[in-house]
């Protein structure tokens, strides 16, 4: 699975607009190169990417080439209850992955 | 002696003297005073920083055992957070069987081939990045203390020769950019000092992290002259007598640059 990097803050008000930032490790290779030889890299990039928030979707993005390697998000949200927040990236070539963190609304 | 020979001397003699003038220990300035805010930014918060999730694949390699010996870097060197600490400030470092300096990446290869008997990772391979700046990491605010060893001094010379000496189409020696001109202006970009405080950095413009040969490299592709090998004894004594030149200065890898 690849490596990746999330920023959620711990513990929040009820109430509070919170950051939440997303790092993952991804080529992204655009699909548009060639190598020496002249022939096409095929395309491999994220495609999407979704946020829930105790299960229900807060946030999703959709992918595509331009955006660079090892993409970076950053979105905002209201921090209603504690529980846990779930991202996923899915890509081309059956690319998967996830990770999650927990959040303690006061 | 005639008019035009005096001439011909004093014009040698400026040339010298503005080329040969080196900054003082003071002021160093890493390649992160240069960068936007934006970019400072980027850097500084763990969770922002694309080298970090190098460094995370760099602890998983560390502790994953391979090799005809069936071994992990941890079995031998325990918590890298101990026994790695400053490490990386203090390379390229003399090795004494080979009686020359060697890199960290070098130090690494030799480490899996020698002691845990697996193949050697090519330059600028994820894994071998990854491994590199998992190391460095660990001397992250840390001075570099490299060239300090007394046999390392005639090849902190050679290096010292080379970013003097002029060379490719251009007629460019490293020193006129980056001793002579720092804080100026090429293209756009701000000329920085050169300093290998941040290795290996994640460069915007390669998309991915890269060691300081590869950095080397394409400033000599850049002047066009060809580059040497990765590993050649040139590039090894040039990137000793930058760390060498930058002595004190603190390690800030995974540094991001432009």
């Amino acid at each position: 699975m690849a490596s990746t990097l999330i920023n959620v803050p711990p513990k929040a008000k009820r109430g509070d607009i919170i950051e939440i930032k997303t790092l993952t490790s991804h080529i992204m290779e655009t699909g548009f190169r060639r190598t020496a030889a002249s022939d096409l890299i095929s395309r491999n990039i994220i495609t999407s990417f979704t946020c829930r928030y105790n299960g229900n979707e807060i946030f999703r993005a959709d992918f595509f080439p331009a955006i660079s390697a090892n993409p970076y998000l950053s979105f905002f949200t209201i921090a209603k209850e504690s529980g846990k927040f779930e991202f996923e990236w899915i890509g081309d070539n059956g690319f998967s992955t996830t990770a999650s963190a927990s959040i303690a609304v006061e | 002696m005639k008019p035009s020979h005096a001439i011909a001397l004093a014009l040698l003699l400026l040339c010298g003297s503005s080329f040969a003038a080196e900054i003082p220990g003071g002021e160093r300035r890493s390649g992160y005073s240069f960068m936007g805010p934006d970019t400072r930014a980027m850097q500084d918060d763990d969770t922002s920083n694309p080298g970090m999730l190098f460094v995370l694949d760099g602890e998983a390699l560390w502790n994953k055992k391979l090799g005809a010996a069936d071994k992990a870097c941890s079995d031998c060197h325990g918590d890298a957070r101990e026994s790695m600490k400053g490490v990386a400030a203090r390379y390229p470092a003399f090795d004494k069987a080979l009686g020359r300096p060697v890199t960290l990446e070098q130090r690494i290869n030799m480490e899996r081939t020698q002691r845990q008997q697996a193949e050697a990772l090519p330059y600028e391979s994820h894994d071998l990045l990854a491994l590199s700046v998992f190391v460095a990491n660990q001397s992250r605010g840390m001075p570099i203390t490299a060239g300090d060893d007394p046999e390392l001094k005639p090849f902190v010379e050679q290096g010292h020769a080379l970013f003097m000496q002029r060379e490719g189409q251009l007629n460019l020696a490293c020193a006129n950019c980056h001793n002579d001109n720092f804080d100026k202006r090429l293209a756009g970009s701000p000329i920085t000092q050169g300093e290998p405080n941040g290795y290996p950095e994640y460069r915007l413009e390669w998309q991915t992290l890269g060691s300081l040969e590869r950095r080397l490299r394409s400033c000599i592709t850049g002047v066009r002259a060809q580059p040497p090998d990765y590993g050649a004894p040139e590039l090894v004594a040039l990137e000793l007598y930058l760390m060498s030149r930058a002595h004190g200065m603190k390690m800030e890898t995974p540094a991001v640059r432009p």
